[in-house]
């Protein structure tokens, strides 16, 4: 049991040093990225297979999502992974004021993505976009495919904001920790770890813009 | 693990690849408004992979990562790749042959 306001107490019996610790634990966490990335390939397969199958449906429904909300999104979220690797880079410097700043920005930004997706979600609630007995498509000509691209959107952008939302409980957790002066230069492993994990949401969201707002946007493919 | 070395990203590096997402975003955005036929779907995804390269190489440090975890990611991709292209390679040649049950 590592005692952490005592950094080289932090080292486990069972590595030889720290730095066989770290990559221990780096290796660890992309195994478990990988696992994600396997989570998130069975939604991305979906709309692969269904927007192949219904592609007029696909870009008319497409259609109904706001791109520039979407766009403006896509910035917020890359700004917090900005302010997360800032967090790390002051982790590792031992910077316990900025390292609470850095973490708490994120923080914001995360809170700020989530609350513009629920203002997206609550516009499709309102028109009725959300698969299911009410569901309507309002101009396109094929409802009854176009329900499966809102399934696929639900599905994928709401996988996507579970992992924010669970990542927020751990910045929460890691700012406290923080607070307390639990990293510094010798250990912050905890810190380096989850900037892995908040990356690795950023790069899902960074495949989901295209696919969901930007491909079907133009061309004759709408209704 | 004899490679690894504790390195300090410097922090122009990070608001260099922060300015250079952020301008994708904009301009993968604008130019999803312009027509270019199947083109569009092309030049959506080569943004978002370069813009998910640079966020995998330097916010996540896999530039300066191990071998091990290198490969780790790259065998995670390359079962994705197998995932979704197997699968499509079915899909797109179904109605080639006039197989009943398609």
């Amino acid at each position: 049991m590592s005692t952490v306001s005592h950094p080289a107490s932090a080292l486990q019996h069972h590595f030889e040093n720290a730095e066989q610790q770290k990559d221990a634990s780096t290796i660890g966490m992309w195994v478990f990225l990988v696992t994600e990335i396997m989570f998130f390939g069975g939604l991305f397969l979906a709309y692969m297979v269904y927007r192949q199958a219904y592609p007029a449906a696909f870009a008319a429904a497409s259609n109904k999502t706001d791109l520039w909300l979407g766009a403006a999104n896509t910035t917020v979220l890359i700004g917090s992974s900005l302010t997360m690797a800032l967090a790390v880079h002051y982790a590792s410097l031992g910077r316990k004021n900025l390292i609470v700043l850095f973490l708490s920005l994120t923080l914001l930004l995360g809170g700020t993505f989530l609350g513009v997706k629920a203002v997206e979600y609550h516009d499709k609630w309102v028109h009725h976009e959300i698969p299911g007995a009410n569901f309507e498509c309002e101009g396109c000509a094929d409802a009854q495919h176009a329900t499966l691209f809102f399934a696929c959107y639900f599905g994928m952008t709401g996988l996507h904001a579970t992992h924010m939302v669970v990542g927020i409980f751990i910045i929460i957790f890691l700012i406290v920790k923080a607070r307390k002066g639990a990293y510094g230069p010798e250990w912050h492993t905890p810190v380096e770890m989850f900037g892995l994990y908040w990356h690795f949401v950023d790069i899902v969201w960074i495949f989901l813009f295209p696919l969901l707002y930007l491909i079907d946007r133009s061309g004759g493919l709408k209704g | 693990m004899a490679e690894h070395t504790h390195h300090v990203v410097p922090k122009r590096v990070y608001f260099a690849v922060f300015a250079v997402l952020i301008v994708l975003t904009w301009v993968t955005a604008w130019v999803s408004t312009i027509d270019l036929g199947r083109l569009n779907l092309v030049v959506a995804l080569s943004i978002a992979l370069f813009k998910a390269s640079l966020v995998v190489f330097f916010f996540m440090h896999l530039a300066y990562a191990t071998k091990l975890t290198k490969m780790i990611l790259f065998s995670g991709i390359y079962w994705l790749i197998l995932l979704l292209f197997i699968t499509m390679e079915d899909i797109w040649t179904r109605g080639w042959m006039g197989v009943p049950g398609r």
